[in-house]
């Protein structure tokens, strides 16, 4: 809870104008009451017939008004400012600090639990500064000063208010010690519903397939019941509390009253002294109304802001090294050197890789599914580090790298497509926001997708659905690897990026790349031989190890994975081949 | 006065908020920059019923509030009882003593009262919200998935979250606290009057102007709260968006620009709020003059007649201490009309989603045959995604049960859409299709995904153990049922790898498994469902040779007796279908077997001739 004052600092001064409009404001809402006071005395005092002495002290309760209201404007604007700022900054912050964060803390985390921070867990921050902070300093000064000049003005009768002080005040601590708990759970739990809601949501088409409506309600039902509960709970509490509040600062008035009136009957006490107390206890009801109110938003402010500490403290596990270099005018020599990699520190899914890419080769990976292949190319942009093992790009190692200067040398298409709401222009030119209409259409038509684009009725101007949903499979693979050429990387990733593409397509994009491969270095993921047959080296990977290397016609040869998945595909075609085109076999 | 100030980053700002919700409103629909009228006929009609479960609580909790509202706003009042008693001399301590015990009571009592209230109104807050929540998500399982294609999750999420949230603080302490302030001013009133018509009728005369200022300041600030909430709205899916794609983002190394475009939607979502906020923190000292001003008044007038000896100060104390009671709940109502402005939109959002009809509705008299044979007719089928851009034109199809269909063709010909029709995904715009020729569209839900299961293109898993996402479509199958519906489909090895085996447990999305390894769950996934009709959509395109070659093996007795239709690019995978259906442009172009199609020399050939030429059998020259 003190870290959230480091996002105050930055405001102190506004702080400091916002903490003497609130004294300000406070001091002519206690003024007002000696100003009533004062008024009635004159009233009741009949020996006192000076008429005018009653509109001096009008004049003065409205110009009192005057400078409260200018003041209470202040405190308000001020404060909310403030709040609106902190929040902006925590923003800020959350935001920069998801994007930075490496794959691995993505690869955990859930979306509608990271949403349901940003959102409600950053409004209760920002209600806590503007209605809990700064109103708790208003309502603290207000009841110090209303103390003092009560004693002042009768000190038993301040005693009778004291009384009730300590009272009011346990109450209200011991209320908060109840519900910080119970906020941490409402908070919890609303991030578990947001998931849920967001899977459902996000899965909806899995769900329809398979008619499970009724599962999908209930895991609903028991995080909403959840939440329910301990959202009930703190009602309840909260039911408790106020009333208590209210209650006992009614019995204070009524002690007060009490006395009061005995006191004016012996002769003690004026009416205006009384009336001036009354509105004293008056002013204080506010305070003590509010500050259940406050003891609620602070609990919550304080689970609130463990919650975006953990977002803001997360490790992030591939970081800048202090004065790392630029990678520049890179030439493309990749090299890894016994490379071994895990997810989790239990299970190693990479041991012993050893891959050197001259500058411009093509290097292709092949491998059953899971065995790794995504895995490797992923360590390259950085996007995990690897646990053992160096890889170095042109002999500097990628840790000595600016992590920029490596991701715009590394240019990847990823295996599964993710694209923006926005339009296809804009989703192509995502990575080089500078690029020309012309770059974009060249990107395109690279990729295979320029004729398609062009035949929509809004051309590169059409918006394409959240994550692409209004494409096929294979258009969303070809704007992103359009995506991915327009940013021209000297070295190139592309991670079984046509798998949706049909084969006359993929041929052509393969033509087309080969061209653009020309100088530079590249990795192509395959699952099938015929895409990797050129490679100037192919690597066969097999849970996490490579087991055999070399081209196409040094791999052939030799018994292994690589011959018995050439014998699998080969198989398949030239017997079908020979039984429906003979002449073809015969030719060949 | 720099804060003033901002203009230009805001100005940035704003455009970019402009286009991204013009977009998103021209896409979907819908609306969310009204801010919803004081009351909303249309959307209190709908929602109050919510509140019917509990018209005992509901009364209770407004008795309280009435209770509670008398019992305070009485105290004044007694109190200047007490004084008077006091001054008189010689005083009268008998009375003073009675005033004291009914302050006592009424101090119990506003205590009691407000217990009962805030009791009641949780209690009927937390239940309403649950079941708007519960509702709501009830509907959204029925709407159809084009209705998904065009929303954006974040905003039905947001609707589902906030609104209802702002909703229920309507539909119980909104509506109570209006009614409280309401009673409250009427007692106050009452009691001014009856004390001294003269003093309340100078307490009164500020209150037009008041009103004046009040509604003068509503336009303003009706504008301000609009842009606030639109502001929001774009922080929040930008970030929820940013979140989902951060793999790409970070792969494009756009996080600085991202950060920086991000600064500037969030500053406008700032200078909205705060423009706001000031509008807010204006009206304070308006109200607070017009205080000053009446209390002045009735202290002159009043004080005045107290040295004329035509008034008591118990009654002028009381006029004192009203006046602040006075205004009290006036402010209150201001503060509460944003409010209610806000939380009626909220509803009128609340109400747009539940009235959302299903395009794809499930049937009245929906029929339930009991043994699918599973033969499936597209007559004349014609489907559009936008109207007027027809992605499949005119399409007849007639598979026979157990037969096995292959769809193939260029990439954005239709074949995912094609599929996507027979479990009735989508409705078609021409045509029908029909199972066992039954229409579609007459079938229950639960009959049509018991009888046809999809392997989707891009496979979608839940977080949840492996053994959970297998058996989604049937949760009631054996551990033994799970492990053969992997078997089958060859994910069985790798599953057991894991070191929890079928219990190990899936990140959101199963990013934890590599892409090969989750098309093979969502394939599992629909073997284990036993449809009799089986459709593939490139289910093994991310899937390697040998695995595939294993699936294929396995599908050969998978299939048996089920209609299956099979979309691949690989034609290897399809060549063993009974019949090769080839799709260009949204129609069938060519028809027929292997090597028929072959022999025809057309699209087909030629596809399979770019896989020959490049495919593996080049190497032999
Ligand atoms: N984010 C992750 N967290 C934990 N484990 C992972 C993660 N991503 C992949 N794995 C595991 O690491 C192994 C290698 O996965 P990888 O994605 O590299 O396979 P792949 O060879 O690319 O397979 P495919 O051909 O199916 O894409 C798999 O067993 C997978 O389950
Ligand atoms: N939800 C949608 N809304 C609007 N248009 C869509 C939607 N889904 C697909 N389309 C469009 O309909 C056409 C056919 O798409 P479909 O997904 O059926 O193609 P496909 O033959 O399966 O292609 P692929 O082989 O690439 O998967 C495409 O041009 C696509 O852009
Ligand atoms: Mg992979």
């Amino acid at each position: 809870m003190l870290r959230l004052l480091r996002f105050l600092a930055p405001y102190r001064v506004r702080l400091l104008a916002a903490v003497g409009s609130l004294l300000g404001s406070g001091a002519f809402v206690l003024l007002t009451p000696q100003l009533i006071r004062w008024a009635i005395n004159i009233g009741v005092d009949t020996r006192q017939h000076d008429r005018r002495l009653l509109v001096v002290v009008a004049l003065l309760i409205v110009a009192s008004a005057l400078l409260r209201g200018f003041f209470a404007f202040w405190q308000q604007y001020l404060g909310e400012w403030i709040a609106q700022r902190v929040a902006y900054d925590l923003r800020n912050e959350i935001y920069e600090r998801l994007q930075r964060l490496s794959f691995a803390y993505h690869d955990r985390a859930q979306v509608g639990e990271i949403m349901s921070r940003v959102t409600q867990d950053v409004e209760s921050i920002r209600m806590y500064v503007s209605m809990g902070l700064l109103r708790l300093a208003y309502v603290l000064v207000l009841v110090f000063v209303a103390l003092v000049l009560m004693a002042l003005s009768n000190l038993r009768l301040a005693l009778v208010a004291w009384g009730f002080l300590p009272v009011i005040g346990t109450v209200g601590i011991v209320a908060a010690s109840r519900l910080r708990p119970v906020w941490l759970r409402i908070q919890q739990e609303q991030g578990r519903l947001g998931t849920v809601l967001q899977e459902n949501l996000s899965g909806m088409r899995v769900v329809k397939a398979f008619a499970r409506h009724d599962l999908e309600l209930r895991k609903f039902e028991r995080e909403a019941r959840a939440l329910f509960d301990d959202s009930y709970r703190s009602t309840r509490v909260m039911a408790l509390l106020s009333p208590a509040m209210t209650g006992l600062g009614a019995l204070a008035i009524v002690a007060t009253v009490w006395l009061g009136a005995h006191d004016i009957a012996a002769g003690r006490l004026t009416a205006g002294d009384l009336s001036a107390f009354l509105i004293y206890l008056a002013i204080l009801q506010m305070p003590v109304r509010t500050l259940g109110f406050m003891v609620n938003i602070s609990a919550r402010a304080h689970s609130s802001g463990r919650r975006i500490y953990e977002i803001l403290d997360a490790e992030c596990a591939v970081r800048e090294k202090p004065g790392a270099i630029e990678l520049r005018e890179v030439r493309g020599h990749v090299r890894f050197e016994n490379v071994s990699f895990g997810y989790d520190l239990l299970s190693p899914v990479l041991k012993g890789i050893e891959v050197d890419a001259p500058p411009g080769s093509v290097v292709a990976l092949l491998g059953p599914s899971g065995s790794g292949k995504s895995t490797v190319v992923n360590l390259l942009p950085r996007f995990y580090d690897p646990t053992g093992g160096r890889i170095t790009v042109d002999g500097v190692d990628l840790r000595d790298v600016t992590l920029r200067s490596l991701r715009e040398t590394v240019g990847i298409v990823h295996q599964d497509v993710f694209l923006f709401m926005d339009t296809i222009r804009e989703n192509i030119r995502y990575g080089k926001p500078d690029a020309s209409n012309e770059e974009v259409e060249a990107a395109a038509r690279t990729a295979r997708i320029h004729d398609f684009i062009a035949g929509l009725p809004d051309g590169y101007d059409t918006w394409v659905g959240e994550r692409g949903v209004t494409l096929s499979g294979g258009q969303k693979q070809r704007v992103s690897i359009a995506r991915t050429l327009l940013r021209d990387p000297r070295i190139l990733i592309l991670d079984d990026s046509t798998s949706s593409v049909d084969m006359e397509t993929e041929h052509l994009i393969q033509q087309a790349l080969a061209e653009l491969m020309r100088g530079r270095t590249t990795f192509v993921i395959a699952l099938r031989l015929r895409t990797v047959r050129r490679a100037d080296q192919i690597l066969v990977l097999d849970r996490g190890r490579i087991v055999q290397r070399g081209t196409h016609g040094e791999l052939l040869p030799h018994p292994g994975l690589y011959r018995q998945i050439y014998e699998l595909e080969l198989g398949d075609q030239s017997e079908r081949r020979g039984a429906a085109l003979p002449e073809t076999a015969a030719g060949g | 006065m720099a804060f003033w100030g901002g203009g230009f980053a805001g100005g940035w700002s704003h455009q970019a908020t402009a286009n991204a919700q013009a977009f998103r409103r021209g896409l979907d629909g819908w609306n969310d920059d009204e801010l919803g009228k004081l009351y909303d006929h249309r959307v209190m009609v709908r929602l109050l019923p919510y509140l019917r479960p509990y018209k005992v609580r509901a009364a209770l909790a407004f008795l309280g509030m009435v209770g509670y509202s008398v019992t305070s706003y009485a105290q004044p009042l007694l109190i200047g009882v007490a004084i008077d008693a006091a001054v008189r001399r010689p005083p009268d301590l008998s009375r003073l003593a009675g005033v004291s015990a009914v302050l006592v009571t009424f101090a119990v009592a506003s205590w009691a009262f407000q217990l009962v209230q805030q009791t009641m109104t949780g209690y009927l807050g937390q239940h309403v919200l649950y079941a708007l929540r519960r509702d709501m998500f009830e509907h959204l399982q029925r709407l159809s998935l084009s209705f998904y294609d065009r929303h954006e999750i974040g905003r039905v999420m947001s609707r589902i979250t906030s609104d209802v949230t702002a909703m229920q603080e309507l539909l119980t302490s909104g509506l109570l606290t209006v009614f409280a302030d309401i009673t409250g001013l009427s007692v106050v009133v009452v009691v001014l009057l009856t004390r001294d018509l003269q003093l309340a009728l100078l307490t009164f005369c500020v209150v037009p102007v008041l009103l004046v200022v009040v509604l003068f300041w509503q336009q303003r600030a009706r504008a301000a709260f609009v842009r606030v909430r639109q502001a929001i709205a774009v922080v929040n899916s930008t970030i929820n968006e940013d979140v989902s794609g951060v793999r790409v983002i970070q792969g494009l190394a756009r996080e600085d620009q991202n950060v920086r475009r991000f600064g500037r939607i969030n500053r406008g979502n700032l200078d909205a709020n705060v423009d706001a906020g000031r509008l807010s923190a204006a009206i304070l000292p308006v109200v607070e003059l017009l205080v000053a001003v009446a209390t002045s008044l009735v202290i002159i007038a009043g004080g005045l007649r107290v040295l004329g000896g035509t008034l008591t100060v118990g009654v002028l104390v009381a006029f004192a201490l009203y006046i602040q009671r006075f205004f009290d709940p006036i402010r209150d109502l201001v503060l509460q009309y944003t409010q209610f402005q806000r939380a009626m939109a909220g509803g009128a959002r609340i109400v747009e989603v539940l009235d959302t009809r299903p395009d794809v509705a499930e049937p009245a008299r929906p029929l339930t045959p009991a043994d699918i044979r599973g033969r499936v007719d597209f007559d004349g089928v014609t489907f559009e995604y936008v109207a007027g851009a027809p992605v499949l034109r005119q399409i007849d199809l007639h598979v026979r049960p157990g037969e096995t269909i292959a769809l193939v063709g260029h990439t954005g010909a239709g074949k995912t859409t094609l599929a996507a029709l027979i479990p009735r995904f989508y409705d078609t715009t021409q045509g029908s299709v029909r199972i066992d020729g039954v229409d579609v569209r007459q079938l229950s839900r639960t009959t049509l995904a018991r009888a046809v299961s999809v392997v989707p293109q891009d496979p979608f898993l839940f977080s949840g153990t492996v053994r959970e996402n297998i058996a989604y479509g049937r949760a009631q199958a054996t551990a033994a049922e799970v492990r053969a519906a992997a078997e089958a489909v060859g994910a069985a090895p790798f599953i057991e790898r894991l070191e929890d085996g079928y219990d190990s447990v899936l990140q959101e999305r199963g990013r934890n498994l590599s892409l090969g390894q989750r098309q093979l769950i969502a394939f599992a996934r629909a073997v284990l469902a036993d449809p009799r009709i089986l459709v593939l959509d490139e289910a093994t395109a991310s899937v390697d040779s040998q695995t595939e070659a294993a699936v294929q093996r396995a599908l050969g007795l998978l299939l048996a007796g089920r209609t299956s239709v099979v979309i691949a690019h690989r034609l290897s995978t399809v060549r063993e279908a009974d019949r090769i259906l080839v799709l260009e442009d949204g129609r069938i172009v060519e028809e027929g077997r292997h090597a028929d199609l072959l022999a025809l020399g057309g699209v087909y050939a030629r596809l399979h001739r770019t896989a020959y030429e490049t495919g593996a059998g080049s190497h032999a020259s």
